[in-house]
């Protein structure tokens, strides 16, 4: 087996008393698509902030694989007051690309993205499916080695949600990218990824290849994991 | 000159004649505030942006002195300034007392804390919004309080506005400076109160309404710059402060 690209290794983070994360362990291979899924409140958000290096683990250690880039899509991405093509852009800039450099990358991920035609309308004004869409076209401008989602659709009407997932398939398909997401739509779940990591109150439950997860007794077994799996804990 | 008509309409003669005096004062007044609210506005927003964003020891401590200085009196910052300025003050050698730049100073030292204060606020708030998202792409602290503070320029716009209205109105911190001297540091705060202390109420009546009048257009341009920041970006979040005098 090769180097992980990313591993956690017995992190903790406390907030104040409060435990958010629990030893938690875990190890992700390049071209690995692992899903984070639970019940609110159990931990997915703050193990994408960790593991991203947003926040600092109370204990143990966040060991990204040198010279691999991570880029995260939040749940609510900030749309600043310029552009759509200058969003792209400023998100470069600030990873060092030359701004002349950036304008033509920023202008291919658009494309990608289709939102080519709006790249002069400020984007504050774009839907919620197309800011969506142009996060991700500011994720893949930065040709990230990993890429971490926090619940990427969950505020997203059905269809944007398809456009969304549809866009994010080619992606990984095309790239090979490495794929770190929250979810509470387990439909998106067994769509997208190849490997489920089940959390509750801060600690992993469960963590199966994403066939074995829905048939696991070891989750059926579980109260509020078989709740979860019923959705009734969305 | 005993009605509040006569003087009322003596007041708008020496407006639409274009009474030198009266005009000259306003010039002043509003030359030295546009100085001290240029050089206020400056360090104010990119301090302001810092404090928003930046985690030290005694931050909290800071941000206390900071908005104690919002209350402070004109006339207790005009007294601290002379204190500077005189003779034998640490920067007497300057010469400044009784001048229009010692007015400059003194007001933007009056309004810093405004702006600083109010573009600290705007920016901690965009900062617990999105900051972790510019974190993210990679913006450190300076890079981030600096871009925060420019997706908020109309929210920070209307706090030059209103800064630039406190500044124009104060009369306590330019009277003790500048001496309200005749063509030369008197202001139309300060002249008001010396042509009512004389009773010629009509200059003091004029200059009333022209202070009035550049208070309401500063309002205005508050009302209109979020009418376009509304057309241009949807909503706005961010409080919108009127000038008061």
């Amino acid at each position: 087996m090769t180097q992980p690209i990313l591993q956690l290794q017995q992190v903790t983070l406390t907030f104040g008393a409060h435990p958010a994360l629990r030893d938690i362990q875990l190890s992700i291979q390049a071209g690995e698509r692992v899903a984070l899924v639970g019940a609110n409140g159990s931990g997915k958000s703050t193990l994408l902030r960790v593991a991203h290096g947003l926040l600092p683990a109370s204990q143990g250690q966040v060991l990204p694989l040198a010279g691999k880039r991570q880029a995260m899509v939040f749940q609510r991405p900030h749309m600043f007051r310029t552009s759509v093509l200058r969003v792209v852009v400023w998100g470069l800039w600030l990873q060092g690309v030359p701004w002349a450099q950036a304008h033509t990358l920023a202008a291919q991920a658009l494309q990608r993205v289709g939102l080519q035609d709006a790249a002069h309308r400020s984007a504050p004004t774009l839907s919620g499916g197309q800011q969506q869409r142009l996060a991700l076209a500011r994720a893949w401008a930065l040709q990230p080695d990993v890429l971490l989602l926090d619940e990427p659709t969950s505020s997203l009407d059905p269809h944007a949600k398809r456009e969304v997932e549809r866009l994010l398939a080619d992606w990984l398909d095309a790239s090979q990218a490495t794929l770190l997401f929250s979810s509470h739509n387990l439909g998106q779940v067994k769509r997208l990824a190849t490997r489920v990591v089940y959390l509750e109150a801060g600690r992993v439950l469960a963590d199966l290849p994403v066939d074995h997860f829905f048939n696991h007794s070891l989750v059926h077994s579980h109260p509020e994991a078989h709740l979860f799996l019923k959705g009734e804990l969305l | 000159m005993n009605s509040l008509s006569d003087s009322a309409w003596s007041a708008l003669e020496l407006l639409f004649h274009f009474d030198p005096v009266l005009w000259s004062i306003v010039g002043r007044s509003l030359w030295v505030s546009l100085l001290a609210c240029s050089m206020a506005c400056t360090a104010g927003v990119v301090l302001g942006a810092w404090l928003g964003v930046a985690r030290f020891a005694g931050r909290d401590a800071l941000l206390t002195v900071l908005n104690t200085f919002l209350a402070l009196p004109s006339v207790v910052v005009g007294l601290l300034v002379y204190l500077l300025l005189s003779r034998s003050g640490p920067l007497g050698f300057l010469g400044w007392l009784f001048s229009i730049k010692a007015m400059v100073l003194a007001q933007a030292v009056l309004v810093l804390p405004v702006v600083t204060a109010l573009t600290r606020q705007c920016v901690e708030d965009a900062e617990r919004n999105h900051g972790e998202q510019l974190q993210s792409l990679g913006a450190q602290t300076w890079v981030r309080s600096l871009l925060l503070a420019w997706d908020e320029r109309y929210a920070l716009l209307t706090v030059l506005i209103a800064a630039f209205g406190r500044a124009v109105s104060e009369v306590g911190a330019v009277m003790v400076v500048g001496g309200n001297i005749e063509g030369f540091t008197r202001v139309m705060t300060t002249a008001i109160a010396l042509e009512t202390s004389k009773g010629d109420l009509p200059l003091a009546l004029a200059l009333g309404l022209v202070l009035l009048a550049v208070v309401l257009v500063l309002n205005v341009g508050i009302s209109v710059v979020r009418r376009w920041r509304q057309g241009v970006d949807g909503a706005i979040n961010s409080p919108v402060h009127g000038v008061t005098l």
